[in-house]
């Protein structure tokens, strides 16, 4: 490498680390270092002790746990139906999928609580409402897509034939699935299920609006102390426990992920129709526990009154005198909000892929931590963080609305790395071999076979990046903002915010909308133009 | 841009500087970025093979595209208008265009609107930045969380003469470092078809501990919902020491517990479509019904129980180190204004401060107006709350 060449690349590679140190750890050591003095040590260490917090741990990483084996039990059969087999409405399956992970959270707690009441499950001996049940069907809701896209593109890259052969030696299919295809399948598996683990972790809309008020997690606690009791202090002690925590699991994650990075067979292999009984109890699953939510939150969309009408989807350009703005100026803010931090975590997301699967060994794995993290971090103190350091010229941004962007942008990244990063590993060397071997200079082989790939990955990571900010809603609730500048989510909770049937009706309408742009945004991402069968996202 | 992405592209930021109170319009500074895209028209999708130095170029722009949209970032926060101030308040708070527009017309400046999220946040951010405040005027802080703003000093003294019409008993601060704006009353709503001759509705707090009114009731959590803690509050004010017997009470008889007034009211109250027909929520939700009914109603479908109604107020206060005192202070003034006054019941569902504005009919038709609310003083509520909500928690919850 030359000199200029290795600046070159330095400044590239500083680009990210700037922009996640400017906007994430910079605020995070403001909000610790403001909140935590000295004197403060012997607090955290009685914080530690307490029963309180023995009982509000606990929960967390029960409720975190379970939820985790929940989803991964149900995502098995449907990422084996999505790897082996092709058959009609696969990728209306495949889009239904997707969608719950990026829907607000408010919405979703809306559509149980509707469905609870519908199904008589909000009273009586089984009342679901209010449970740790419906906490943990709103988290396997949420998560499943993340588990079985991760789970069913790595299977799919397993060579099936050993399968084969173990069936003509006469293995039973339970044999075959303990002793040849799960061994094969635990990289994905634990990836999948650590980063499920991790939002089951640090949700917060879910238990706040699901659990019912008697159940606290690390999470929620953080909130009630910071904002209710107005103790930043006790709110930061937890969060330095929580960012502990993650970081125990990123490490996790990491290390999993190194291992899964064999190079795997990419030849498409046959797909063959799936078994009735297979494909018939995969879409029933899915439709309970997927389907159902949603279609509950289409049809209270479209109720008015006694009987059925689109007046709702209407009146979303109708500006309402309690809100600041009409559902759709909101529509045309989260748009924009969620294009500018699409274009930031791909840019950004890109380069440090590039420095993880190119950089050394130390930056590699440093760079590919610090990025995770803010998926770990309670939106209330990244919110205060921000205030309190982006305060002075050039940085101050606390009335600023490139805030939504960049918070927005920060939670996108993880997703553009996790896609990025595993399909630059996984460009299989016999094509550059070949490319060589034909003549190409390495910059050819770079250009014609490296960078199409790359971009590719980095359009699916950016449509991620594009569909996680229009839904955002946490982070975004905790960030100052201008009346004008609303995003949809955030205009959805103050339609919900006040009496009328009216309100309610928009706010439900609103929901639709952005469910379709979510869906639409994952069908030209599942469609034929990126998907090449290159591309795999690991999450 | 159309065309290709070649060729110098100028990137022009007009910046402005605040130069204070009533000095002379400010000078803008043109600060102008000139960004150069060398070889940018070669499609990145469809690279050609002879075009060797294609790659370096094309991370060349990456890199470029990069620098622009930091500076983009860097100069957006530089924006500031001439004369603006800016007004921090909770997300609740909207008043029409017209009425702020009004503000500017006299005064010549402009208004910035920043919303912080829900009370607790704003109180919260405004005492995390009280170093380096971001905002001339909050609005929004109410009187069961005044106490906390008055102890961090965030705000300073200002004496409007339009407090004369504004009633004594809710100046809360003697010193005016907060002025009164609006108040609204958390009380019992309930929906009306529930109730008849054999079961009328309940009518006081010790009707609610009745049998015969088991399972009918939703309140907030006090410890994260502001309408939640007032009617705890109610409580108190009502019963005294007595206050944790009387909720025994309430939890034996069938009390539901959510943690905020969206899912209390959308999701357990019958207006929502659930199945409780009391809910704690304000005097105003009767006619928001009204208003924001999907068929035209002559009269809300719910009811407020006036006999349990704690009152909330809410302060607007000039922050300690603003910049720009006296608009500030002319900002105060405004909000007391009958045109500012008068537009509250309709964008915030509160009721003005100010005697001296008239209510919109809906309002006076349908919205309860109580003559007794239950109060206690700020002070003696900071000086409690935490345990109050403590020993809440043992007694409803566990």
């Amino acid at each position: 490498m030359t000199f200029t060449k290795k600046i070159r690349w330095i400044t590239l590679a500083s680009l990210p680390a700037i922009f996640i140190g400017a906007f994430f750890y910079w605020p995070l050591i403001r909000i610790f270092s403001h909140a935590l003095g000295s004197e403060k040590i012997d607090e955290f260490g009685a914080l530690l002790l307490s029963g309180s917090f023995h009982q509000i741990a606990w929960f967390t990483v029960w409720q975190a746990a379970l939820s985790t084996v929940l989803t991964m039990l149900l995502a098995l059969p449907v990422s084996y139906l999505m790897a082996r087999y092709s058959f009609r409405g696969r990728r209306i399956l495949q889009i239904l999928i997707t969608v719950p992970f990026v829907l607000p959270t408010v919405v979703v707690a809306g559509a149980f609580t509707a469905l609870f009441e519908r199904f008589g499950l909000d009273g009586g001996a089984f009342r679901l409402r209010h449970t740790v049940w419906a906490l943990l069907a709103a988290h396997v809701f949420f998560n499943l897509a993340i588990a079985i896209r991760t789970v069913s593109s790595f299977w799919s890259g397993l060579d099936p034939r050993i399968e084969e052969q173990a069936k003509l030696l006469g293995a039973t299919p339970g044999r075959i699935f303990r002793k040849v295809t799960f061994p094969r399948l635990v990289p994905a598996l634990t990836a999948a299920a650590s980063i499920v683990f991790l939002f089951c972790l640090t949700s917060f809309g879910v238990i706040l609006l699901l659990s019912g008020p008697t159940r606290a997690t690390i999470e929620t606690e953080i909130w009630r102390q910071a904002v209710w009791r107005g103790d930043i202090a006790a709110a930061s002690s937890l969060a330095v426990i929580q960012l502990i925590t993650v970081l125990v699991m990123v490490f996790l994650m990491n290390f999993l992920q190194r291992r899964q990075s064999v190079i795997e067979n990419r030849t498409n292999w046959v797909y063959e129709k799936p078994p009735r009984k297979f494909l018939a109890g995969n879409i029933v699953l899915l439709l309970v526990v997927v389907g159902l939510p949603i279609i509950v939150l289409l049809e209270r969309s479209i109720a008015v009154g006694e009987g059925y009408s689109i007046q709702n989807f209407i009146s979303l350009a109708d500006r309402v005198a309690l809100v600041p703005v009409s559902a759709l100026t909101a529509l045309k803010n989260s748009l924009f909000f969620a294009a500018l931090a699409a274009i930031f975590a791909s840019l950004l997301g890109g380069i440090a892929s590039l420095v993880v699967v190119h950089g050394r060994r130390w930056i590699s794995n440093l760079f590919d931590m610090s990025m995770m993290l803010p998926l770990g971090i309670s939106a209330v103190v990244l919110g205060f963080g921000m205030l309190i350091a982006l305060d002075t010229p050039p940085l101050d941004l606390r009335s600023s609305w490139i805030l939504v962007p960049i918070a927005h942008a920060l939670l996108g990244i993880p997703f553009v790395m996790r896609t990025v990063v595993p399909t630059l590993r996984r460009i299989d060397p016999s094509l550059r071999e070949s490319a060589a071997l034909l003549g190409a200079s390495p910059r050819q082989v770079n250009r014609r076979i490296d960078f199409p790939i790359a971009l590719r990955a980095l359009s699916v990571g950016a449509a991620f990046a594009f569909a996680i900010s229009i839904g955002e809603f946490g982070a975004t609730s905790f960030l100052p903002r201008n009346p004008d500048r609303l995003t949809a989510p955030l205009v959805l909770f103050r339609l919900l915010g006040a009496p009328g049937e009216v309100l309610r009706g928009q706010a439900m309408a609103l929901a639709v909308v952005l469910m379709t742009i979510t869906a639409l945004t994952v069908i030209l991402v599942e469609g034929s133009f990126f998907n090449k069968g290159t591309t795999r996202s690991d999450f | 841009m159309q065309g290709s992405s070649s060729g110098p592209i100028s990137l022009n930021v007009l910046t402005s500087k605040n130069t204070g109170e009533l000095g002379p319009p400010c000078r803008a500074e043109r600060v102008a970025v000139a960004i150069d895209f060398h070889g940018g028209a070669t499609d990145p999708l469809e690279p050609e093979l002879g075009n060797a130095s294609g790659g370096r170029e094309m991370k060349k722009n990456l890199f470029f595209i990069t620098l622009l949209i930091f500076a983009i970032t860097v100069t957006a926060c530089g924006e500031e208008e001439n004369r603006t101030i800016t007004l921090l308040t909770h997300d609740s708070f909207w008043i029409s265009d017209e009425v702020l527009q009004e503000f500017t017309d006299q005064t010549g400046t402009k208004v910035e609107l920043q919303m912080a999220g829900d009370t607790g946040q704003l109180l919260a951010s405004a005492i995390l930045t009280a170093s380096n405040p971001a905002a001339d005027v909050i609005f929004g802080i109410d009187n069961t969380f005044l106490q906390r703003a008055l102890d961090a000093d965030i705000f300073s003294t200002y004496e409007s003469p339009s407090l004369r019409h504004v009633p004594e008993e809710i100046q809360l601060d003697s010193k005016h470092r907060v002025t009164p704006i609006d108040f609204g009353d958390v009380c019992i709503n309930y929906w009306i078809d529930s109730f008849d001759s054999d079961l009328p509705a309940p009518e006081s707090l010790e009707d609610l501990i009745d049998p015969q009114y088991y399972g009918q009731l939703v309140v907030q959590n006090p410890e994260t919902s502001s309408p939640g803690l007032a009617f705890l509050l109610a409580t108190i004010a009502e019963y005294g020491e007595d206050w944790e017997t009387w909720w025994a009470g309430l939890r034996d008889n069938g009390v539901t517990v959510t943690s905020g007034w969206e899912d209390a009211y959308e999701g357990e109250f019958v207006a929502g479509g659930g199945d409780h027909p009391l809910v704690v929520s304000y005097a105003s939700s009767p006619p928001a019904e009204v208003i924001y009914s999907e068929t035209p109603i002559s009269s809300p479908p719910t009811g407020v129980l006036t006999d349990t109604c704690f009152r909330q107020i809410e302060f607007a206060g000039v922050v300690n180190g603003t910049k720009h005192q006296e608009t500030s202070e002319a900002l105060i003034d405004f909000m007391l204004s009958k045109k500012f006054q008068e537009d509250i019941p309709n964008s915030m569902l509160m009721f003005p401060a100010s005697t001296d504005a008239d209510l919109p009919k809906i309002f006076s038709d349908f919205a309860e107006v109580v003559e007794n609310p239950y109060m206690l003083a700020p002070d003696y509520i900071e000086e409690n709350r935490n345990d109050w909500t403590e020993r809440w928690t043992e007694i409803v919850l566990r």
